[in-house]
């Protein structure tokens, strides 16, 4: 149930977002989503892609740091409090949550989050026993 | 019990003295020699050395006036300064028609210094890089794989004939060209491998890319000089290649490698004193430090022909240890140089040298030694930048985890150095790499 997600180190300095997205479309993978943690130094830029392993081979070979992660993707209700109630499971399942981001498209009525856990496993059991959707890692990729 | 004889016959072969009569001379045999030689060169040197005879004239000095080897600091400097000045033979105390050799410093900043060899020292330089290699253990059974540039530099030609010398087999490979260099190392069976310690990181690195085991390969030892380093990256290459890593010294001005080697007790360089003599002083005043102080290492050459040099400063920081080593030679050992006088970096009034940061990183797990030190001045207060390469091992996914890393490198920094730090971590291959010597200051503070 979980999702493959690639990590890139990223120099504050300008023209390092587009050589990355460069990089990926020149390698023929599409992004799927995305988020961009920054300081002033430097950043990270977290992907969802199509082709994981294509697209880490690829800008590994364009020179950047690269890293793969689990994460989790959560359909979540698309109307108010449709977030809440999912952090509330979570709360209450004492499973705390390192970042998220959401992501492009939807799926069905529902809008689609990324999480990172520092348990998923323990993440994917306390949302599915409360009847939250997660989505399979094959699906995110050809959403 | 085999094990442990064929155990002892490996320690028993690998401690051997090139030329023990030499280098286990008994130390009042020794100064007495020294004194002998110094003599000898001072007269020589005032004969036909224009520099040296107006230096000793302009302080109402003559030979004769050196009595002993406690008159040594009467006798004024050399520095690279004089060595410019009299660029490019005016330094040789013998006719060009006996020099065999020219070689030349790295002259990274302006000219060059060129130096010369008659056939007489190049015997001498060859039988002191044996002394240094035999003292890392090479044998004429071992494949010595040089990878330093042959050139006008010291360096390679240096390390290959002392290895001739010994009858070792050589490959003088030259420097560059990482991939052929490990395709040979493979090929050939290098045993021990010649390079600048840096330039064994960028072959380690290299290795772990192309998943190249460094068991596969039959390198035991690296004998690497030309540049300062740590112990820290003295272990990781040992770790990373495999090998025994051990230390030279030398330098062009002076004759190249072989002034000083390790033996495998590896607490420092025996610097071959009967045909060098070493004192330490005081940087910034020029007086001569008491025994087992920490200063700039000063050489006087007493055997060389073309090229004598009377006192030259170094500039290299280290301090002597004249205690007597397990191995037997009775020469003194100098300290694994800490940086150089002229890159010794004052930052806040304190001082700092690259050697400390590197030790500080290589603490680190997983962090590699490609850094950059960056200083520069706003308005009257010196800003330290260290620019360290991210890579799989320290780069996180989290961001409060790359922040505490950056954190823990600044507060380990600043306990090592006592003045504060910026960690800046920066893409990997943003700094260049070096088949040479490694250029890791970046001092913008006189712009």
């Amino acid at each position: 149930m979980k999702v493959e997600q690639i990590s890139i180190f990223i120099e504050n300095k300008s023209g390092r977002l587009a050589e990355v997205t460069h990089v990926l479309g020149t390698a023929g993978v599409n992004i799927r989503a995305l988020s961009l943690a920054d300081t002033s130094d430097f950043g990270i830029l977290r992907l969802i892609v199509d082709k994981t392993d294509q697209a880490k081979s690829a800008l590994k070979a364009g020179g950047f740091t690269v890293s793969k992660t689990e994460v989790v993707a959560v359909e979540v209700p698309d109307r108010p409090l449709g977030l809440y109630g999912i952090l509330e499971v979570l709360d209450r399942g004492k499973v705390n949550v390192e970042y998220m981001y959401a992501f492009v498209e939807r799926c069905g009525g529902n809008a689609v989050i990324i999480f990172r856990f520092d348990n998923p496993e323990e993440a994917i059991r306390v949302l599915t026993a409360n009847g939250v959707g997660v989505l399979a890692g094959e699906r995110v990729y050809s959403m | 019990m085999e094990k442990a004889i064929s155990t002892m016959r490996f320690y028993e072969e690998q401690m051997r003295i090139w030329d023990p009569l030499n280098e286990c001379m008994g130390r009042e045999e020794l100064a007495m020699l020294q004194f002998t030689r110094l003599r000898d060169t001072l007269n020589r040197a005032y004969r036909n050395v224009p520099c040296y005879q107006n230096k000793f004239r302009s302080l109402g000095l003559v030979p004769e006036d050196i009595k002993g080897l406690s008159d040594l600091p009467l006798i004024p400097f050399t520095t690279k300064e004089d060595l410019r000045l009299n660029y490019p033979y005016g330094m040789f105390a013998v006719p060009l028609r006996e020099v065999v050799r020219i070689h030349s410093s790295s002259g990274t900043t302006g000219k060059p210094t060129v130096v010369g060899y008659t056939r007489h020292d190049l015997n001498t330089w060859s039988e002191l890089v044996a002394r240094f290699m035999t003292a890392a253990g090479v044998t004429e059974d071992d494949i010595v794989h040089i990878a330093f540039g042959y050139g006008l530099f010291t360096g390679a030609f240096g390390l290959h004939y002392g290895a001739e010398r010994i009858g070792a087999s050589v490959i003088p490979m030259s420097s560059g060209n990482t991939d052929k260099q490990l395709m040979i190392m493979q090929d050939y069976r290098s045993t021990a491998v010649v390079c600048t310690p840096s330039y064994a990181m960028t072959m380690a690195d290299r290795m772990e890319k192309l998943g190249i085991d460094p068991a596969s390969l039959a390198l035991k030892v690296g004998l690497f000089g030309a540049e300062p380093w740590s112990e820290e990256m003295r272990r990781e290459i040992e770790q990373r290649l495999g090998i025994i890593a051990t230390d030279n010294y030398g330098l062009s001005e002076v004759m190249g490698p072989g002034i000083a080697g390790e033996c495998l007790h590896r607490c420092g360089m025996h610097i071959f004193e009967d045909h060098f003599i070493a004192e330490i002083i005081d940087p910034e005043t020029g007086e001569v430090l008491p025994s087992g102080a920490t200063g700039e290492l000063v050489l006087t050459s007493i055997t060389k022909e073309a090229f004598p040099m009377l006192r030259y400063r170094t500039r290299d920081i280290t301090r002597l240890d004249y205690t007597p080593c397990a191995c037997g030679r009775t020469h003194v050992r100098m300290k694994k140089t800490m940086g150089r006088s002229d890159d010794m970096l004052i930052i806040k009034g304190v001082n700092v040298f690259p050697t400390q940061i590197e030790e500080v990183l290589f603490q680190v797990e997983g962090c590699e030694p490609h850094y950059q030190l960056v200083i520069e001045r706003e308005g009257t207060m010196d800003t330290l930048e260290v620019q360290v390469e991210v890579n799989e091992a320290i780069f996180f996914d989290e961001m409060k985890k790359q922040r505490a890393f950056v954190d823990l490198l600044e507060k380990r920094l600043f306990s090592a150095l006592g003045v504060g730090a910026r960690v800046k971590l920066v893409e990997p291959s943003s700094m260049p790499r070096h088949e040479g010597k490694a250029k890791r200051v970046i001092d913008r503070r006189h712009l």
